[in-house]
C-alpha cells in the first residue's frame, strides 16, 4: 500500500481538489508546476540555506534523560520549538514563500487559527517584502492578542472572518473567497496538510525535513535511522506529516497520531476527527470530517486553538483508515498536566498543541529498549495565558 | 426533452433567480418559488444552504445561516417539494455545494430529484473530472443537467471540453469574484462576454454573478442566453419581503 499521494491527488480515497471553477486555474497551475520548481537545484539552495541560516535548522534532537526514566524507555524530543517564531509552522512558509515568488506572486494570503501560521506567513512576507493578508476568525482575535500584535508588527494586515463560527475553518473559508476574488496576483499560502490537491502533499514535503533530520541524528545517537514510535499531535496534521514523512514507508516504526479530546470524546466538545468525523468533503479535500448527518460542517473544541479543526489532512485520514498509524484522543486536562510534567522534569514549557502528544506516555506503556521520537512542534510562550488560567498560577 | 432545454430554445433573453431554500423562513420555498413563476421568471435555482460556502459572498452566507438555524436540511427540502409539479412548470435547479448531496448519497439525491421534478444539478465544489468520471451516468439515468461552471480565467481549451459535456448551459461567472460583490459591469465583462460568444459554443451561456438591476441585467444578456440574479434577490427578500417579489422582477425586465 502507498502512503503517497497519487497522481490524481489522492491518498487512498481520501484527497483530491473539490474546488469551484473559479480556483481551477490556480490550483492547476500549482499542481503542474510545484513538483518541477521545488526540484530545481537553486529552490532547494536558496529553501535549505533559509532553513539553516534564518528558521535555525537542523533544530535539535535531544534525549529527554528524566523523562525517559520516568517512562522507562527512550524518549526523543525533534525540538521544533526552537525553530524560529516558535514552531514548525515557518518550514512551510518558507517553502510557500519561494514557490510564490517563482509563480510571479506578489501578493500573500493565508489562514490562522491560533496565529502561528499567521505569524510564520507574515515573518516570510517581512523577509522577501511581500504583500501579507492573514484571514483570523473574529473570536480568535479576540483570543490570540498577542500573535495578532505579531503580525502586525511585521507588517501583514489581519482581516478578521465573521462568517459561521468565527475561527479557523471560517478563516480559511475567507482566505479561499479572497483567491477566488484575486486569481491573479495572490498565492495562498495553507498552513497544514490540508485544502485542495497538491496542498496537502506539498505542505508534507515541506515539513518533510523534520523526519529527515529524524533519521540522520538516531542514526549518530543510536547507529540505527528507525526508532520504535514517533509520535506527533494532529489538528491538521501538519507537524505530524513532517515527522512521519520519511518514515511512512518503514514497516518497523510505528507512528502514532494525537488529536485533542477536549472535554471528552464523547462530551461533544472534541476535536478528534478519527473518531467522531467521517468521510465529507471540507476546503476542498475529501477526508474525515466532523459534520452533522446532514453534512453540515460542525465546530470542534480543544483547549488547545491549534488542534480545533473539524477535519483533518487527507494523509492523515488514510493512516487513519489503513491503520498505518495508530490514533490516540487526549483530553485537555491530560495534556495539560503533560505539559507541565515536560517543564518539571526538562524545562521545556511546550506548546499546548505539543502537550498532546507528552501526554501519550501517561496512556501506553513503552518498553525499556524502545526508542520513541516526540516530535515537540512548537514551544509554550503563546499559550502562557492559557496556562496561566488552567494552573492558576 | 427536459424543461431546461425547451426554455433554452426560447427566442428571448432568460431570467432565472436564485434563492436560498428555508430564507427568511423555513416554510417559504414553495411560496417563493409559486411567486417566481407568476412575476415571470424563465428558470429557478433553489439554492440548498451549506454551512461553508466556498463560492459565495456574505449576503448568501447569511441567508444559507439564517435557512440552517431555521431548520432547513436536504430531507426538508425535498419534502417541501413534493408537490411543486403541481403548480410548477418552469425549470426548477437545485444549487449546492458538493457535501451534503454526498451525505444524502449521490444516487438518491438524483432519483428524488428527478421523483420531485427537479431538471438540473448546479455543483459549484464537484470538479469537473470527478463528475465526468464517476457521476455522469447517475445524473443522466435520473435525466438531470449538471451545469459547468466557467469563468474569465477559463482557457479556451477547457471552455471548449466544458461545452461538449455540457447538456444544458454553461453557467458563465461574470468576474473573478464570489457572489454579490460587483455592482457594475466594465470592459473586462464586456469583453469576456464578446470573448465567449465567439467561440460559437453549442451550450448558450447564462450569466451569473454580480447581477442585481436592469443596468447589469442588460450587459450581462447582450452577448448571452440569459442571466442569473441571487445576491440582489436576497437582499431584497431581506428588505421588503416575500409579498414584493413581482415588484422586484419587474424592476428587471
Amino acid at each position: 500500500m502507498s502512503y503517497f499521494v497519487d497522481e490524481n491527488g489522492f491518498y487512498g480515497k481520501f484527497g483530491g481538489a473539490y474546488i469551484p471553477e473559479m480556483l481551477y486555474p490556480n490550483v492547476e497551475e500549482l499542481r503542474q508546476k510545484y513538483l518541477t520548481i521545488m526540484q530545481e537545484p537553486a529552490f532547494q539552495k536558496e529553501f535549505q540555506e533559509l532553513l539553516k541560516e534564518y528558521v535555525g535548522r537542523p533544530t535539535p534532537l535531544y534525549f529527554a534523560k528524566r523523562l525517559s526514566e520516568k517512562y522507562n524507555t527512550k524518549i526523543y524530543l525533534k525540538r521544533e520549538d526552537l525553530c524560529h517564531t516558535g514552531a514548525h509552522k515557518v518550514n512551510n512558509t518558507i517553502g510557500q514563500i519561494l514557490m510564490a515568488k517563482r509563480l510571479g506572486k506578489t501578493r500573500i494570503i493565508a489562514e490562522t487559527g491560533a496565529g502561528q501560521h499567521g505569524v510564520a506567513t507574515a515573518t516570510v512576507c517581512a523577509l522577501m517584502g511581500m504583500e501579507c493578508i492573514v484571514y483570523m476568525g473574529e473570536i480568535d482575535i479576540a483570543r490570540q492578542a498577542p500573535n495578532v500584535a505579531r503580525m502586525k508588527m511585521l507588517g501583514a494586515t489581519v482581516v478578521p472572518a465573521l462568517s459561521g463560527s468565527r475561527t479557523l475553518k471560517d478563516a480559511t473559508n475567507e482566505a479561499i473567497r479572497d483567491w477566488i476574488n484575486n486569481p491573479v496576483d495572490t498565492h495562498y499560502i495553507i498552513g497544514s496538510v490540508v485544502g485542495p490537491h497538491p496542498y496537502p502533499d506539498m505542505v508534507a514535503r515541506f515539513q518533510s525535513v523534520i523526519s529527515e533530520e529524524i533519521k540522520k541524528q538516531l542514526k549518530e545517537k543510536e547507529g540505527s535511522e528507525n526508532p520504535d514510535y514517533v509520535i506527533a499531535c494532529v489538528g491538521g496534521g501538519s507537524n505530524a506529516a513532517g515527522a512521519f514523512y520519511h518514515f511512512l514507508d518503514e514497516g518497523e516504526v510505528k507512528l502514532i497520531a494525537v488529536e485533542a479530546a477536549g472535554l471528552g470524546v464523547d462530551s461533544g466538545e472534541s476535536a478528534a476527527t478519527s473518531v467522531l468525523g467521517h468521510e465529507g468533503i471540507i476546503h476542498g479535500s475529501k477526508t474525515l470530517l466532523m459534520q452533522t448527518e446532514d453534512g453540515q460542517i460542525t465546530e470542534p473544541y480543544s483547549i488547545s486553538a491549534g488542534l480545533d479543526y473539524p477535519g483533518v489532512g487527507p494523509l492523515h485520514a488514510h493512516l487513519c483508515e489503513s491503520r498505518r498509524a495508530e490514533f490516540i484522543s487526549v483530553t485537555d486536562d491530560e495534556a495539560m498536566q503533560a505539559g507541565l510534567e515536560l517543564c518539571e522534569l526538562e524545562g521545556i514549557i511546550p506548546a499546548i498543541e505539543s502537550s498532546h502528544a507528552l501526554a501519550v506516555f501517561k496512556k501506553k506503556n513503552f518498553k525499556e529498549n524502545d526508542i520513541v521520537v516526540l516530535n515537540l512542534s512548537g514551544r509554550g510562550d503563546k499559550d502562557l495565558d492559557t496556562y496561566i488560567k488552567y494552573f492558576k498560577l | 426533452m427536459n424543461r431546461i432545454n425547451k426554455k433554452l430554445q426560447e427566442d428571448k433573453k432568460l431570467l432565472s433567480i436564485y434563492f436560498t431554500a428555508g430564507f427568511p423562513k423555513l416554510n417559504d420555498t414553495v411560496s417563493i418559488i409559486e411567486s417566481l413563476e407568476k412575476s415571470g421568471v424563465d428558470m429557478i435555482e433553489i439554492g440548498l444552504p451549506f454551512s461553508d460556502p466556498l463560492a459565495d459572498g456574505p449576503t448568501i452566507q447569511a441567508s444559507s445561516t439564517t435557512a440552517l438555524n431555521n431548520g432547513m436540511t436536504t430531507k426538508v427540502l425535498f419534502d417541501q417539494l413534493k408537490d411543486i409539479r403541481k403548480t410548477v412548470s418552469i425549470p426548477l435547479i437545485i444549487m449546492g455545494y458538493f457535501n451534503p448531496m454526498m451525505q444524502y448519497g449521490i444516487e438518491a439525491f438524483c432519483k428524488k430529484c428527478a421523483e420531485i421534478g427537479i431538471d438540473g444539478l448546479i455543483i459549484p465544489d464537484l470538479p469537473v473530472k470527478e463528475y465526468n468520471e464517476n457521476y455522469k451516468t447517475i445524473f443522466e439515468k435520473y435525466g438531470l443537467i449538471n451545469v459547468f461552471l466557467i469563468t474569465p480565467q477559463t482557457g479556451d481549451e477547457r471552455i471548449r471540453f466544458i461545452d461538449e459535456i455540457s447538456d444544458g448551459f454553461i453557467y458563465m461567472v461574470s468576474s473573478a469574484a464570489v457572489t454579490g460583490s460587483k455592482s457594475t459591469f466594465g470592459n473586462a465583462q464586456s469583453d469576456y462576454f464578446k470573448r465567449i460568444e465567439t467561440m460559437n459554443l453549442k451550450s448558450p451561456q447564462i450569466v451569473g454573478f454580480g447581477i442585481s438591476n436592469a443596468e447589469t441585467f442588460e450587459q450581462a444578456t447582450k452577448n448571452t442566453k440569459g442571466a442569473i440574479i441571487g445576491s440582489a434577490f436576497i437582499s431584497h427578500l431581506n428588505n421588503k419581503g416575500k409579498d414584493s417579489i413581482s415588484a422586484f422582477i419587474a424592476t428587471i425586465r
